[in-house]
């Protein structure tokens, strides 16, 4: 098993070299990996947007933005700079501390949980113990800002709008968090790092979908659900909700919710992405092929390639779950509020629970399958 | 340096993330425009005047669901130490946990008999 590259360790050796105290370098290490990553949450904002906007052209047979920069790839940066310079209302009704607290509360957890987030085996903010609980956790604090902002605008519109969220988030988190649970068990461990590598060394075949073919739809269904895509955007459904608990934001505090929901379904693609499809692992191990070629694993331009392959990996397969998620939005309607509970409670719970016990029963009767 | 070792990362990025919005509101706030008039801060509903507020009393039909949902998070959190630590308990941790979800399902049972899922 190779070690990949360790930034964090050369950065700090180099440092060191050159006559800094240790601790000094760490400190100097420690807010560049977490600024990397809010650049690239904000940089993934303005693809997804702009990928969302030509795919759903697309779909549509329409051209989509195009004035905006080559291909209209800028139009996510207009619109955020628009909305730089746009008035903020706070309605006269309205409790203003709570309708600024609002939007966020909504964002701050979603950028939150970027920290467990692994594009390598050491390319991490950092390795928390654990790791994949803290997305569960975080991901129930969203609920509280969009009630929150739901009923601080004194409108009815706003607060039937966020008492929808609230249920919607609630009722699919258990089968999310149950999923999760079932892969926690064939990986003994919550941490993210040790997810990835427990599905590693068969390349295409160790990935977790194929053991957990069911938790793989309730994860799939219950993310969608919680990020309120289409089919189950019903807290801020158009047609009937004007916006939800969004309708009466203006400027950035509207911005932040945009924000918010974007970050939000990058960040479970890639959850998705490392829970269930092998996170930086290629389909084709890149240990074995190297083994086969002859190439020892501490080569430093193998481990360079490695590092960056990983990368690349994981935001591919995020991406192309992006896509499907883009694509779901154009082909299934929006389920009505009883359907929606139903589908929850009723089926997706039930399942989840029996997706848990009978992992552990394979696991108790295939040790070597399910991870020991 | 803290007690907890390795989660300064934790605190550093809780920090950085608080911030954005921060940044993002007082930016807006300095850069944005600012108009005039009391009609722009009423409460939108669809063009009418708005009839009474929304901080009324009402039968929030999600409250059953709400008792539901703390039930079934408190046993997800009670079965995340069983399930990382299960390579090491094996066969009887196994009934056990069946058992603690068994009653739980029974609870479930009930609660859906009782119409307390429906959406009525």
């Amino acid at each position: 098993m190779s070690q990949g590259i360790d930034l964090q360790d050369s950065f700090i050796q180099l440092l060191v070299q050159l006559g800094l105290p240790t601790g000094l370098a760490k400190a100097l290490w420690l807010p560049l990996p977490m600024t990397l990553m809010l650049i690239s949450a904000t940089v993934s904002i303005f693809v997804t947007v702009w990928l969302e906007r030509k795919i759903s052209a697309a779909a549509q047979q329409r051209i989509g933005p195009e004035y905006a920069g080559p291909l209209g790839t800028l139009q996510a940066a207009a619109d955020g700079v628009k909305l730089l310079f746009k008035e903020d209302i706070v309605p006269a009704q309205a409790d203003s501390i709570l309708f600024t607290l609002g939007p966020a509360i909504v964002v701050i957890p979603v950028f939150f949980s970027l920290l467990i987030v692994p594009f390598g085996q050491h390319m991490v903010i950092t390795d928390l113990g654990i790791g994949i609980f803290l997305w569960i956790a975080m991901s129930s604090v969203t609920p509280i800002g969009l009630l929150m902002s739901g009923y601080s605008s004194n409108n009815k519109y706003s607060l039937l709008g966020g008492l929808r969220a609230a249920a919607q988030s609630i009722s699919y988190e258990i089968p999310l968090a149950l999923s999760v649970l079932a892969i926690v068990m064939m990986s003994n461990s919550l941490s993210t790092i040790d997810i990835v590598q427990q599905q590693s060394g068969y390349g295409i075949l160790g990935w977790n979908i194929w053991r957990q073919p069911v938790g793989f739809l309730i994860f799939w269904i219950a993310a969608l659900a919680e990020c309120e895509r289409l089919p189950f955007d019903l807290p801020e459904a158009e047609e009937e909700l004007v916006a939800g608990y969004q309708t009466e934001y203006t400027g950035m505090k509207f911005g932040l919710f945009y924000v918010g929901s974007y970050v939000n379904l990058v960040l479970s693609a890639l959850i998705f992405a490392i829970l269930y499809l092998g996170g930086w692992e290629s389909p084709i191990s890149v240990d074995w092929l190297a083994s086969i070629l002859g190439i020892s694993d501490t080569v430093p331009w193998l481990q360079v390639v490695t590092a960056s392959l990983g990368i690349m990996m994981t935001v591919l397969k995020a991406y192309l779950l992006v896509f499907l998620a883009v694509l779901l939005r154009w082909t299934v309607p929006r389920v009505r509020i009883d359907q929606l509970l139903d589908l929850g409670w009723k089926f997706l719970l039930p399942i989840a629970l029996v997706n848990l016990l009978l992992t552990a029963g394979l696991k108790i009767a295939f040790p070597f399958a399910f991870g020991g | 340096m803290f007690v907890l070792s390795g989660y300064e990362y934790f605190l550093v990025f809780l920090v950085i993330c608080c911030s954005v919005p921060v940044l993002a509101l007082t930016l807006a706030g300095l850069l944005g425009a600012k108009g005039e008039g009391a009609a722009r801060r009423t409460t939108y509903e669809s063009g009418m005047e708005p009839i009474g507020g929304a901080w009324i009393q009402f039968n929030i039909r999600y409250y059953m669901f709400a008792l539901v949902f703390v039930i079934f998070d408190v046993e997800t959190v009670f079965l995340y130490p069983w399930a990382v630590a299960f390579n090491q308990l094996g066969l009887l941790a196994f009934v056990e946990a069946l058992i603690f979800i068994a009653i739980l399902v029974v609870g479930l049972v009930y609660a859906w008999r009782k119409g307390a899922l429906e959406w009525s």
